[in-house]
């Protein structure tokens, strides 16, 4: 076993593919975003395949899902911002399964990847311009145009809005990969500490407690913080959605 | 119900001078004895919930330095892409950067929702909490 804790973003290439130059390798982030879907859908389909007047527990988890994924968008988006359910739904599940099964010993965690949760971040704010220019057209850039500012300050000020805006991503994607990756990191480090002191004898074995403690309430917080960020990351496309359906009349 | 826990309170009323006196050294007894709980109970939460402040400070942390460093550097991305197509190196870079800090700091201060978001105060009164209910 390694006890490197950087070892386990490593990823390494199963079946190597590779079309016009492209590495298209199906590596083992590939598997476990595969893995991740088919949980996702493989829960929603069987829970929900009975469709019981009085839910099974299982079909009530599913149903809880699906009614706080639709009261935290029309909080977040109002009632128009429902067509876009199926989007915000399968990323917030996609976002949690990933999470969740990131937890598993062994088990790659796809949102520790930048790029992959900035692949994510990148698809929400690609919704959010597409949808707001074939919406509102140009009416979409009163977006950047915030009202009662000065007249001479206005180019600063709208350019400071774009940036802000262009940073949104960026934000979005490294807050979800900074938390899984610091949490495994941490968990790593604290577990390998439990094996290192152990090596050192009866003394050893002794002080190592301290560590193995540390690592099942880390353990502990880490599942808290899969649940969250997924949450944290649904919020805010609902937030961002928003600005696309209503950018500032 | 004020008046009757107040120490020698509605007993005092006829004499106009004393009641003034005795009014001020009870609210300033008061106000000592209101210090000194609150301090109490302050000291006695911090004790207990330090763990959580750390959680929640941590949080806090990743999500305003998020913020902040995503407007840093989305300036520099631009500031050093208009460098490369119009050719005026340093100058692009340097004023981007400056309004990338700028981005920065309005993004922070969305976050913790000193600063509403923008449309919001027009759209909808409500949407403008920020997103400050989880990281």
């Amino acid at each position: 076993m390694s006890n490197d804790p950087i070892h386990q973003f490593q990823i390494s290439k199963l079946v190597p593919i590779e079309i016009g130059g492209l590495d298209l390798s199906f590596t083992n982030s590939s598997l476990f975003m595969v893995a991740t879907v088919a949980a996702a859908a493989g829960f929603l389909f069987l829970t929900t395949s009975n469709r019981g007047m009085i839910p099974s527990r299982l079909q009530s988890v599913s149903e809880i899902s699906y009614e706080f994924v639709a009261s935290m968008l029309r909080d977040g988006a109002g009632s128009q911002g429902m067509r876009f359910f199926p989007m915000v739904f399968s990323l917030f599940m996609f976002v949690l399964v990933a999470n969740l099964l990131g937890m598993f010993p062994y088990f790659f965690t796809v949102t520790s990847h930048l790029i992959v949760t900035f692949a994510l971040a990148m698809l929400v704010i690609g919704t959010v311009v597409v949808y707001g220019f074939w919406k509102h057209g140009l009416h979409f850039l009163n977006l950047f145009v915030p009202s009662g500012v000065p007249g001479a300050l206005m180019p600063l000020v709208v350019l400071i809005e774009v940036i802000s805006f262009l940073s949104r991503p960026i934000s979005l994607s490294v807050r979800l990969f900074a938390n899984m990756l610091a949490g495994h990191i941490t968990l790593k480090v604290f577990a390998g500490f439990v094996v290192s002191l152990g090596s050192m004898g009866a003394l050893g074995i002794g002080g190592a407690i301290l560590p193995l403690a540390m690592t099942v309430a880390l353990t502990a917080l880490e599942f808290l913080v899969a649940f969250l960020q997924a949450y944290v990351f649904a919020v805010l496309t609902c937030m961002y959605l928003n600005d696309a359906l209503h950018p500032g009349h | 119900m004020d008046e009757k826990r107040r120490p020698g309170g509605p007993d005092q009323e006829g004499a106009g001078g004393e009641t003034e006196n005795g009014r001020a050294d009870s609210l300033e007894a008061r106000r000592q004895r209101l210090d000194a709980e609150l301090l109490a109970r302050r000291t006695a939460e911090t004790g207990r919930g330090s763990q959580k402040d750390d959680r929640q400070g941590y949080a806090l942390a990743v999500k305003l330095s998020s913020e902040f460093i995503a407007g840093v550097i989305v300036g520099a991305v631009l500031g050093y892409g208009i460098d490369r197509l119009a050719g005026t190196t340093p100058w692009g870079l340097i004023v981007f950067l400056i309004l990338g800090f700028c981005a920065g700091v309005l993004n922070i201060l969305r976050s913790t929702g000193a600063v509403a978001q923008p449309g919001a105060a027009r759209a909808k009164p409500d949407s403008g909490r920020g997103d400050d209910d989880g990281n």
